[in-house]
């Protein structure tokens, strides 16, 4: 996947986890939490969709490099690349 | 009868919030009852297939965001529905109550199966590795989860839970908001019952090996209490929650008093798992009818808990018939003949039912009683056809459940200066 199918990837997660949010203009160097309503709980559910749909697994030390959209695309892409 | 107690200690509903299987509010509910409609449909299930079951059709978007519902559980979703519709009814504004003076008590037959049957099937398709198990499930299976949520929805700080009392639940859910109430623990009380049960196929299956899930060609003819021909329970979903205030607070708002809580009893068989006793259901019932110092000649309606099993039907036309005697001046009724057994709300769902008999004079029958079983032959057995009545002013609730739990819930027509 590239860096712009990852992001895709992501809101597509991110819009099934908080249905009623409006993603349209969601900023990709700004903190997901910041634009959104998206708690602990809804983030969790992001990883868990990734470890369920890609296999692959975050640790809890690298959640910060998740909290923007475009940080998600950078951490992912060496892990999705072959997807 | 005149009361003397004093208004302060005097608990009335004025408020109904529902949802069942043939209606989503009390108006609608009690034109299903009175027009005959069933609300038992066909529905597929995991392992088992098809099985009977009652559905409710509630809109849940009304009261709760999309993610409120992806992230909560079904019986959530049904008690804020309840919850909502009863406050609304009531016609309170909850910004001018103090909100830690309000609590929420909810009986429940069984809470966490349904999700926890979800979670199990969802690990499978990852061969049961557990990194895959949900971090929502600890939320969503507590046994307090359906009043929580309730609490969540309407910013509501004071105390909530359930209370988890088998089929009685509803009943339960009811008497313990009325003893909140004259604990003066709080002012006001959303109190009654939900069920999400036919969630689970393990509440099927379990019926099934019990010998004791009905079954039928017609899905609308299965649930069938006091019948020849019953061969057991339909498993249904739903919910009922009444606003309960004391008297005196009623009053000085303004408040439409639907009717008082007159008298209740709970108690235990003490005797099996799953047959009841009729004489513990004997003292049930006249515990709850000297708490309201009645006679049994003084209750008009009785709505029976009859769920269509053999035995169960049996126990209880022995019990009502050792209290209210051969000829009765109590009409006799059945609300799960329509709607299924929707466990944990059951009892309220069903004493809700009957309470427009206060206003219409009309008593809503037993539906699918073609042939009585002579053994459960009561006399005043409303069948298949509502009754006209010169009078209703006490209705008499039954609603039993395993393990030997008992409660009797009586209700009192409101009247001004009574």
């Amino acid at each position: 996947m590239t860096k712009e199918q990852i992001k895709a990837t992501v809101l597509e997660i991110i819009a099934q986890i908080i249905p009623d949010e409006d993603l349209s203009n969601l900023k990709g160097d700004i903190p997901i939490r910041e634009q959104v309503e998206l708690d602990s709980m809804d983030f969790l559910d992001i990883i868990m969709e990734l470890r369920k749909r890609y296999g692959i697994e975050v640790p809890e030390n690298d959640y910060v490099q998740l909290a923007t959209l475009d940080g998600s695309a950078a951490y992912l892409e060496p892990r999705m690349k072959k997807l | 009868m005149l009361t003397n107690k004093p208004d302060e200690t005097r608990i009335v509903i004025t408020g109904v919030g529902l949802t069942a299987p043939n209606g989503n509010n009390l108006a609608e509910f009690r034109k299903s009852l009175l027009t005959g409609k069933s609300g038992i449909q066909k529905l597929n299930i995991r392992y088992m297939g098809e099985v009977l079951a009652g559905l409710c059709h509630f809109d849940p978007l009304r009261y709760q965001k999309k993610k409120d519902l992806r992230r909560g559980t079904r019986a959530g979703s049904i008690a804020i529905y309840c919850a909502q519709e009863a406050i609304a009814d009531a016609k309170l504004d909850l910004a001018g109550f103090d909100k830690s003076r309000t609590g929420v008590y909810l009986g429940i037959t069984e809470h966490g199966t349904v999700e926890t049957e979800n979670e199990i099937y969802e690990i499978k398709q990852f061969d049961y590795d557990v990194k895959y198990w949900s971090h929502h499930h600890n939320p969503r299976v507590v046994a307090n989860n359906p009043a929580g949520e309730v609490t969540l929805n309407l910013g509501i700080t004071g105390p909530h839970y359930t209370l988890g009392a088998a089929c009685a639940g509803g009943n339960i859910g009811l008497i313990h908001g009325l003893q909140m109430l004259l604990l003066d623990e709080v002012d006001l009380a959303l109190a009654g019952g939900v069920s999400e049960s036919t969630g689970s196929f393990g509440i099927f299956a379990g019926f099934k090996s019990e010998g004791a899930l009905a079954f039928h060609p017609d899905p609308e003819k299965a649930s069938r209490p006091f019948d020849n021909d019953r061969n057991g329970v339909v498993v249904s979903e739903g919910g009922c929650i009444f606003v309960l205030e004391r008297l005196s607070d009623a009053l000085k708002r303004g408040a439409k008093i639907c009717c008082e809580i007159v008298g209740y009893a709970i108690n235990s068989d003490a005797t099996d798992f799953i047959f009841p006793d009729k004489e513990r259901q004997i003292q049930c019932i006249k515990l709850a009818l000297n708490r309201a110092g009645m006679s049994p000649e003084d209750v008009d309606i009785i709505n029976t808990h009859g769920t269509g099993t053999v035995e169960g039907d049996l126990v209880e036309c022995q019990a009502i018939a050792a209290v209210f005697g051969e000829h009765p001046h109590a009409n006799i009724n059945n609300t799960k003949s329509f709607i299924g057994h929707a466990m944990g709300a059951a009892g309220a769902l069903e004493l809700a039912g009957n309470l427009p008999s206060f206003e219409d004079h009309l008593v809503h029958p037993t539906i699918n009683l073609d042939h009585l079983d002579p053994k459960c032959c009561l006399n005043n057995l409303v069948i298949n056809e509502p009754k006209k009545v010169d009078k209703v002013d006490y209705i008499l609730n039954n609603s039993f459940g395993m393990l030997g739990i008992n409660s009797v819930v009586i209700v009192k027509r409101f009247r001004q200066q009574s």
